[in-house]
């Protein structure tokens, strides 16, 4: 009123313009974004779900679920999945006998016990680990550790799957750690006061009441790194080999599934034959374990939750 | 030494108390004496060191790390801040019931355990016997006695309290501090609170920090005053609060400020 433009007028236009412009538009724009990664998914399964049903109508069952791994046979080859999943198997439990202990330990230190100038200063440092390539792990693996190992262990093969599966569990340190961590710190500092209050030590306070306070928290980061360790490819590819023996023998090389699909892909598997369409089965089951492993990762958190 | 201050009831001798956090300076120079059986409240606006002070009696402040600590706390004639005390031993003599429940969540049972089995008893007969006697002490007993074995969260904030205060108790304290313990509750678990004082009282010296006067005045025979981490006046609770010697303890409970 006492200015000559009105801005109540100008302020309505604006309102408008904007409600008919930017509000439907946004949302649409978010939308597609959603949309691009589970339109990707669904596509993935798709295509390894037809080509995996090739394949199982190649390739009868009683082959696929057993030992006999030869698929590079110029006569009869078989496609035996067991070795594969033995590899994998193995190197994830080698890797998760590394990364369960020291990260779950790195995580009450740095939750419980460090500074806070100790804590900003490691857990940065820890979380690169994170960021290196997972083909320097391999090629670590390959040249440093296995030579190590190999002084230690006389019978140890040039490849073999001990050697990765200990440095994937470096490599997965971080996660655990991290995970943990932040589960720990999320129990509420009165209930460590209460602890503290009736004469506990602050080892006590960490292992008898953070920890169980924060278990489904620590076990769904186990569950996302043994589900990091079974994806992991290039540190078993280049350093555990590609033998598909079925052995329990750690020291040997054994090939995981997703070196299976590296060496594939990268040979020459004519299209149309068995071992072209075994990538997509092998695909599809790892995918399984990772989903399986998922779910129970949800469960566990919901399962095991200490209510406060 | 230890019998004769046992005999004249003095609990703690507090002399010459001084703490800061880092620059600032939270508690004055504070001189006083804690009676045995008796309820000690300490009072005084946000901010003035009360519950500081509370909570350097049984040193819990020093989970604080920028804290540094000058003078002497004398308990049964032994300074605390001495290298031969263990602060573990400290603190199962001296329990501590906190602002918000914080009860672990564990079942009934495993909370008012806890301070036990982390202590070495292991005797499943004793157990059973810490447990009634707590809860009975506690007056949670005829609500929990059939649900031992639930969590403790679902217990109400009021019985949580209790709850919290059975397991300080399963210890065996001499005495028990209370930083603003039914600040979160309602008034029907407030009473049952300042009932349970009242009889705990009988065994055990209270300490009670309380930002609610009319709670002060229901519940305790020594009042202390704070104010800026300076101790204003400490004397007999119905003198306090029917004829203070200093102006400020007037100020503060006729509510002219605070």
């Amino acid at each position: 009123m006492g200015t000559q433009t009105d801005v109540r007028k100008m302020i309505h236009d604006n309102i408008v313009n904007n409600r008919n412009r930017v509000d439907k538009l946004v949302p649409r724009i978010l939308f597609l974004a959603a949309l691009v990664s589970v339109v990707t998914t669904l596509g993935i399964v798709a295509t390894l779900i037809f080509d995996s049903v090739k394949f199982f109508q190649m390739v009868p069952f009683s082959q696929v679920f057993s030992t006999e791994l030869a698929p590079l046979r110029a006569e009869n080859p078989t496609f035996g999945i067991l070795p594969l999943i033995n590899g994998t198997v193995f190197s994830s439990l080698i890797a998760m006998a590394v990364a369960g202990p020291v990260g779950l330990t790195a995580a009450i230190y740095l939750s419980q016990f460090a500074s806070e100038r100790v804590r900003n200063t490691l857990k940065p440092i820890m979380e690169i680990l994170a960021g290196i390539p997972t083909i320097v792990y391999g090629f670590f693996a390959y040249s440093f550790v296995t030579p190590i190992l190999m002084k230690l262990i006389p019978d140890l093969g040039a490849k073999n799957v001990l050697s990765p599966g200990l440095v994937m569990g470096v490599m997965i340190i971080p996660i655990v750690a991290s995970l943990s961590e932040d589960a720990m710190n999320s129990v509420p500092k009165t209930i460590s006061e209460g602890a503290l209050g009736l004469g506990s030590t602050k080892f006590e306070v960490a292992v008898k009441v953070v920890l169980p306070a924060a278990i489904s928290g620590i076990l769904a980061s186990f569950v996302l790194g043994i589900s990091r360790a079974i994806g992991e490819t290039m540190i078993v590819t280049i350093a555990s080999g590609s033998s598909k023996a079925f052995t329990y023998d750690i020291t040997q090389s054994m090939q995981t599934m997703t070196s299976y699909i590296v060496e594939f892909t990268s040979g020459d598997a004519g299209t149309g034959t068995a071992g072209y369409y075994s990538l997509y089965a092998v695909g599809l089951i790892l995918l399984l374990f990772t989903l399986v492993m998922n779910l129970f990762a949800q469960y566990i958190s919901h399962r095991f939750r200490e209510e406060y | 030494m230890t019998n004769e201050m046992k005999d004249t009831g003095i609990v703690y001798d507090v002399k010459g108390l001084d703490l800061w956090y880092g620059q600032d300076q939270a508690l004055k120079n504070i001189n006083m004496q804690i009676y045995k059986n008796q309820v000690t409240a300490v009072i005084g606006p946000s901010g003035c060191g009360k519950s500081t002070f509370v909570k350097t009696l049984n040193r819990m402040v020093e989970n604080i790390p920028i804290v540094k600590i000058g003078g002497e706390i004398l308990y049964h004639g032994e300074n605390i801040f001495d290298k031969s005390v263990m602060v573990e031993e400290l603190r199962t003599k001296v329990g501590m019931v906190f602002q918000k429940p914080n009860p672990f969540p564990k079942s009934i049972y495993e909370n008012v355990l806890y301070g036990p089995k982390i202590h070495g008893i292991r005797d499943k007969k004793v157990h059973m016997e810490i447990l009634e006697t707590s809860l009975k002490a506690a007056a949670l007993w005829d609500e929990v006695k059939d649900r031992l074995d639930d969590n403790a969260y679902g217990l109400s904030g009021g019985q949580q309290q209790r709850l919290c205060i059975a397991r300080a108790l399963a210890v065996q304290p001499e005495v028990i501090l209370m930083d603003e313990p039914t600040s979160a509750l309602d008034p029907i678990a407030t009473q049952k609170i300042e009932d349970l004082i009242n009889q705990l009282k009988e065994d055990y010296s209270i300490i009670i920090v309380t930002h609610s006067m009319q709670q002060a005045g229901r519940i305790s025979d020594k009042t202390a005053f704070f104010l800026m981490g300076e101790l204003i006046e400490y004397d007999d609770t119905s003198k306090i609060f029917s004829n203070p010697a200093k102006k400020q303890t007037e100020d503060y409970i006729t509510g002219r400020f605070g």
